[in-house]
């Protein structure tokens, strides 16, 4: 069984949680108490994660530290499809997301802590560069779109849509609000509208796309 | 110009573990900057020009930045022995404080917030119960709150009928009883304590007592986080900002009971910080 030490309120460990979801692995999770214990800052948990962050993903002697590894991990052992093509290009393309999905954990993540948790950090400039960023997302989903294409890298969703889906749509935790990129918001839906989607709080699920319950 | 009956009031401003720890909070209460933190081995609440009153109660560090008009609630179950007390930090929200507490009370929104775990659809009515402001204790109290419940908490296993009773024994303080799955018999006691930074900005502290041996106190802390993070998009949307205490200004229905007495108990009382009192 893979265990994933976890945080329920944590961007990084949804990440974790939603892919092997989509996937349908079954994760055993080891909560964390990062707020307001910080635990995840333990000599304990220094022990297994000598960085001292959530979360961390352990399968036998594997362990993991990275939400962006474990995403790799999780699609090649189970369904490489979502790994993106195999062409250099295609490769290559799913690797700029995944460190671009670092930029939207270090501007918007970071906004959303500061506003949340109450994290230390200048706000201004954190959704400043939270906002450069979904520009740049922005800009990029609309030249897939004129392409006909939903997903950032290739014609299926990738751990490169999974990457940075938490932390865009919970921006408006950190007082940054989606209503100037349209391309966005539709991307975000589709991610929602994903067979075995699962929620996060501040993420839901599509109510208004399921048929209506019957009622009993 | 803050009411007096505002500033006369009992406020959570700190977690006391924290505190005690070493940390020092530098804060906000009522507008006013505030500092909490350790001097010579006691608790100590700094305002803008004296230092104010401290309580610690339920795990919490409370202050009145005025004269105290009463003693801070007591919750006589949390003394009981073989319970779980639970910090389970703070939340900040930009909202209005009151209506952080009024969301605290409110039953209906459990399917469609808290999907699958305190509520789902079809099971969507609030049945009938009962609400009043109790004279002896100046209290709003609603009782015979029934609601059907997935998960209705963390040691729940399975769906089923979860009673309910609320409490609001302060200003921005709530707290709920609701049928304990570990004793049936018994009542979980769960708590929010709302610290009113400004008008319109909140930090909520959730906190519980529960009879529970067997979930991770990490696990505990999650799924409560959880719950109350789902609310905090909502509520950092309600417009308009300020709690609105004119009778004019909204349409209540049958399952709004306990809302409408916090609104005539804050009314009554004068505790309209973070309310509006004409519709703007």
């Amino acid at each position: 069984m893979i265990v994933l030490y976890d945080y329920v309120l944590s961007a990084s460990a949804y990440k974790v949680r939603l892919m092997a979801a989509l996937l349908g692995v079954k994760l055993q999770l080891e909560a964390v108490d990062f707020h307001p214990g910080r635990a995840h800052k333990s000599a304990a948990f220094a022990a297994l994660n000598p960085a001292g962050t959530l979360p961390v993903l352990v399968d036998g002697d594997l362990i993991l530290t990275e939400s962006t590894a474990m995403l790799v991990y999780l699609a090649r052992t189970s369904c490489a499809k979502w790994l993106g093509g195999d062409t250099a290009k295609a490769q290559a393309q799913v690797q700029q997301w995944l460190a671009f999905s670092g930029r939207l954990a270090a501007s918007l993540g970071m906004a959303r802590l500061h506003d949340m948790l109450l994290y230390p950090g200048d706000i201004n400039a954190l959704r400043h560069q939270g906002h450069a960023a979904l520009r740049e997302l922005e800009a990029a989903l609309t030249e897939r779109r004129f392409a006909e294409q939903d997903w950032l890298a290739g014609d299926t969703p990738t751990i490169a849509d999974i990457a940075c889906f938490p932390n865009v749509v919970l921006s408006q935790d950190g007082g940054v609000s989606l209503d100037d990129y349209p391309a966005v918001r539709l991307w975000q839906r589709r991610i929602r509208s994903l067979d075995r989607f699962i929620e996060m709080p501040g993420i839901h699920r599509l109510h208004e796309l399921r048929a209506a319950p019957v009622q009993v | 110009m803050i009411a007096s009956q505002v500033l006369n009031e009992w406020y959570p401003v700190a977690m006391e573990q924290q505190i005690r720890a070493g940390q020092r909070r530098d804060t906000q209460l009522l507008g006013m900057p505030i500092s909490v933190a350790l001097q010579d081995g006691v608790i100590a609440v700094q305002g803008p020009v004296r230092t104010f009153p401290v309580i610690l109660r339920f795990g919490h560090v409370w202050t009145c930045p005025g004269t105290p008009a009463h003693d801070l609630f007591t919750v006589p179950e949390a003394d009981q022995p073989g319970r779980r007390l639970v910090d389970v930090g703070v939340v900040r929200v930009k909202c209005s404080p009151l209506r952080a507490v009024e969301n605290f009370l409110d039953i209906a929104h459990f399917p469609f917030v808290h999907t699958d775990v305190l509520g789902a659809e079809p099971h969507t009515e609030v049945n009938r119960y009962e609400v009043q402001i109790r004279e002896d204790s100046d209290e709003v109290w609603a009782t015979k709150v029934t609601f059907y419940q997935p998960q209705a908490a963390k040691s729940a296993e399975g769906g089923g009928q979860t009673e309910y009773m609320y409490r609001v024994p302060a200003p921005t303080a709530s707290v709920l009883y609701k049928t304990c799955p570990a004793r049936p018999g018994e009542w979980d006691v769960i708590g929010i304590f709302v610290q009113p930074l400004s008008e319109e900005l909140c930090e909520v502290w959730p906190w519980m007592a529960l009879f529970d041996d067997v979930t991770p106190q990490a696990d505990l802390i999650a799924f409560q986080q959880m719950i109350f993070v789902q609310d905090r998009s909502i509520l950092e949307n309600q417009l308009p900002r300020l709690l609105p205490l004119d009778p004019g200004m909204e349409i209540p229905t049958q399952a709004d009971l306990t809302s409408i007495a916090y609104r005539r108990w804050l009314k009554k009382r004068g505790l309209t910080y973070g309310a509006q009192m004409v519709a703007a």
